[in-house]
């Protein structure tokens, strides 16, 4: 990974393998982040639904069993009970997974949390199709959309176990309701315990101005494989990890389609209305330049291996490698 | 004087301001709900004028109790009471649901100082109330927290999600009270989709079940007692209540769930009520300030 030149939010160069990076999952930064926060404030309290272990909220309960609460299988539920909390002065973080999370309590998130705009933090646990083996109806894959289109809501997506660590930290402090999304399997560590997370600021973690490759996620780790791969080739990549969808750090992208001229995009989430989609929304806004989209095209997840999955859905770094190639050509095309 | 604690007759007479305030500013926005406004006029009066500690001047006090309304479209006795109770000038009550005022359809905490949580998408609130009952109890607190529920909205699943959470819990800081009219949009409760025998439903859920003429002023202060004085489980009052009760052509009749009385409509509810639209309209207008307004007999 190089420098952290022009960037907002400078990243210390972390010393990354791509070829054999080290293995972390990101649940345990959600685990570990709500620890550093119960030993830093006395107003943190944590809820779950019948997932302590998978959630990794049992390093919290361990810790602060009186700051803890079972709420049963119950999520609709649940989402009320932190709204309460949260309006006695609490700062609740609920964890389930985040097809629960995003689509069984959506409206409980929309009129109690968001309309009332209370420090309700939630914890999508297991996003994407890296889950793996449980299949469609436990890959979140429409989080984005459906959190980023309610009003009051932030929505983040950490690319590894230190940046889940720290955003759940830096939630804890924003005085309104936002969701932090999370996966199961473990993903290749690619920030370092220094490097710098601030809400709503996007970092390049690689420089170059042939395209830009803008992911969140695990997708920022394949992200940079591809950069790496289209190096080799002589194309530059830029690498943006915007953690944060929403607010998105508009002048960052806007930068990256001025400075690059062409844009990839790179989720492990629905195709409609997730990073792809917000980040078009932003640059047809500023400067408009050709982009392509690596996600799931609008399909159910399935049962297999985490990078099975990933390989057959097409979103690894090869498939990130073909949409440079398609987006390039549309450049020169111009 | 965060605790009113008004006598029986009092609760009457305000009960009585209350559902006035609730024809008058439904005749002047022409939309909104008429029929569980007023069958839950005179437990709502009881509960704001007599039952809770609330302090309209400091709404961020810690000594408060915490109160919700799961049903959101009741507002318009929701706005009379916090009007009545000096949350905001009953002037204001003229305001209800346009563009420019501060009283939503639906009851919005960042449009009305005082809402604690926003509502109107039922079944969520008593879950609301069990969040604010644990929190209190979290922080050694001896607040109080209400909730009022419909009895329609008790075929909302979430609803019994948070009755087994209260009762696993044992909040009995925590007090439910239903607005058993018998009536929602579609018709009458046990035809849409019956919810009896509610009261052992509630005790199967390991709560303290309390059965009320809902518009009992007395019985409804000895519930509210009853509940206090409940300890290791919740309570919930079953307020049996008529729907629209007060407007003779309103009472027991579903069609005025969701509608306004239209101005005849609302000369003639207030005329039963002995006061004249332009009268009571004229009094909420001169009162301007947000504090309590005296009774007729009340104050002096």
């Amino acid at each position: 990974m190089s420098g952290t030149t022009k960037t907002a939010a400078p990243v210390p160069p972390a010393p990354v393998n791509l070829a054999k990076p080290e293995m972390k999952r990101t649940r345990e930064g959600f685990g570990h982040g709500l620890v550093d926060l119960g030993e830093r404030r006395k107003d943190v309290v944590v809820l779950v639904g019948d997932l302590t272990g998978s959630t990794n909220v049992n390093l919290f309960a361990e810790r602060f069993p009186d700051r803890f609460v079972e709420v049963g299988i119950a999520e609709q539920n649940m989402m009320c009970i932190a709204a309460g909390l949260a309006a006695t002065g609490k700062i609740p973080f609920l964890a389930t997974y985040g097809a629960f999370a995003s689509c069984r309590s959506a409206d409980q998130m929309r009129v109690t949390v968001a309309y009332t705009d209370l420090p309700v933090k939630i914890g999508g646990a297991h996003g994407g199709i890296s889950v793996g083996p449980d299949g469609a109806t436990h890959q979140a894959m429409e989080e984005i959309a459906i959190v980023r289109s309610i009003p009051n809501m932030k929505m983040v997506v950490p690319c590894d176990y230190w940046e889940t660590r720290k955003a759940t930290v830096a939630l804890a402090d924003d005085p309104h309701p936002n969701y932090i999304r999370f996966g199961r399997e473990p993903v290749p560590v690619v920030t370092g315990p220094d490097t710098l997370f601030t809400l709503g600021k996007a970092n390049v973690v690689r420089e170059g101005s042939d395209l830009a490759i803008i992911a969140c996620g695990v997708m920022v780790y394949e992200a940079l494989v591809a950069a790496e791969e289209l190096s080799d080739r002589g194309i530059q990549a830029r690498v943006l990890n915007v953690h944060t969808l929403k607010p998105l750090d508009r002048d960052q992208v806007a930068r990256a389609a001025r400075e690059c001229g062409a844009i990839v995009t790179a989720e492990e989430h629905q195709i409609h209305g997730g990073l792809g989609g917000a980040i078009a929304e932003a640059v047809v806004q500023s400067y408009p330049v050709p982009i392509e989209f690596v996600a799931v095209h609008d399909r159910f997840g399935r049962s297999g291996k985490q990078d099975e999955l990933m390989a057959a859905f097409g979103i690894k770094a090869p498939d990130v490698v073909r949409a440079a190639e398609r987006v390039l050509a549309r450049k020169r095309a111009r | 004087m965060p605790r009113l604690q008004m006598t029986v007759e009092a609760l009457r007479e305000r009960a009585l301001f209350v559902r006035r305030d609730i024809i008058a500013l439904l005749a002047k926005a022409q939309s909104g709900h008429s029929g569980g406004p007023l069958s839950s006029a005179d437990f709502g009066t009881a509960l704001f004028f007599h039952e809770m500690n609330v302090n309209p001047s400091r709404l961020d006090d810690p000594g408060r109790d915490l109160w919700h309304f799961s049903i959101g479209h009741v507002t318009p006795v929701i706005y009379s009471l916090m009007g009545e109770r000096g949350y905001f000038p009953l002037a204001d009550l003229l305001g209800f649901r346009q563009l420019n005022g501060h009283l939503q359809g639906h009851p919005s905490k960042h449009d009305t100082p005082g809402i604690e949580v926003s509502s109107g998408s039922l079944g969520q609130g008593l879950s609301v109330a069990c969040g604010m009952a644990l929190g209190s109890r979290m922080d050694g607190a001896s607040r109080r927290v209400y909730c009022v529920m419909g009895d329609g909205e008790q075929q909302e699943g979430q609803i019994w999600e948070a009755a087994m959470f209260a009762a696993h819990y044992k909040l009995d800081n925590l007090c439910g009270i239903v607005d058993y009219n018998r009536k929602q949009i579609d018709g009458d409760v046990e035809t849409v989709m019956g919810i009896a025998p509610l009261a052992s439903k509630w005790r199967a859920f390991n709560w303290h079940v309390i059965e009320v003429n809902g518009h009992d002023i007395a019985g409804i202060l000895q519930a509210f007692d009853e509940a206090r004085a409940t300890s290791g489980r919740p309570s919930v009052i079953l307020a049996h209540t008529v729907m629209g009760r007060g407007v003779s052509f309103m009472e027991d009749d579903y069609k005025w769930h969701g509608v306004p009385p239209n101005r005849d409509q609302a000369e003639q509810a207030l005329k039963e009520m002995g006061t004249s639209l332009a009268d009571w309209t004229a009094r909420l207008e001169s009162w301007t300030r947000p504090e309590v307004a005296p009774g007729l007999r009340a104050a002096s």
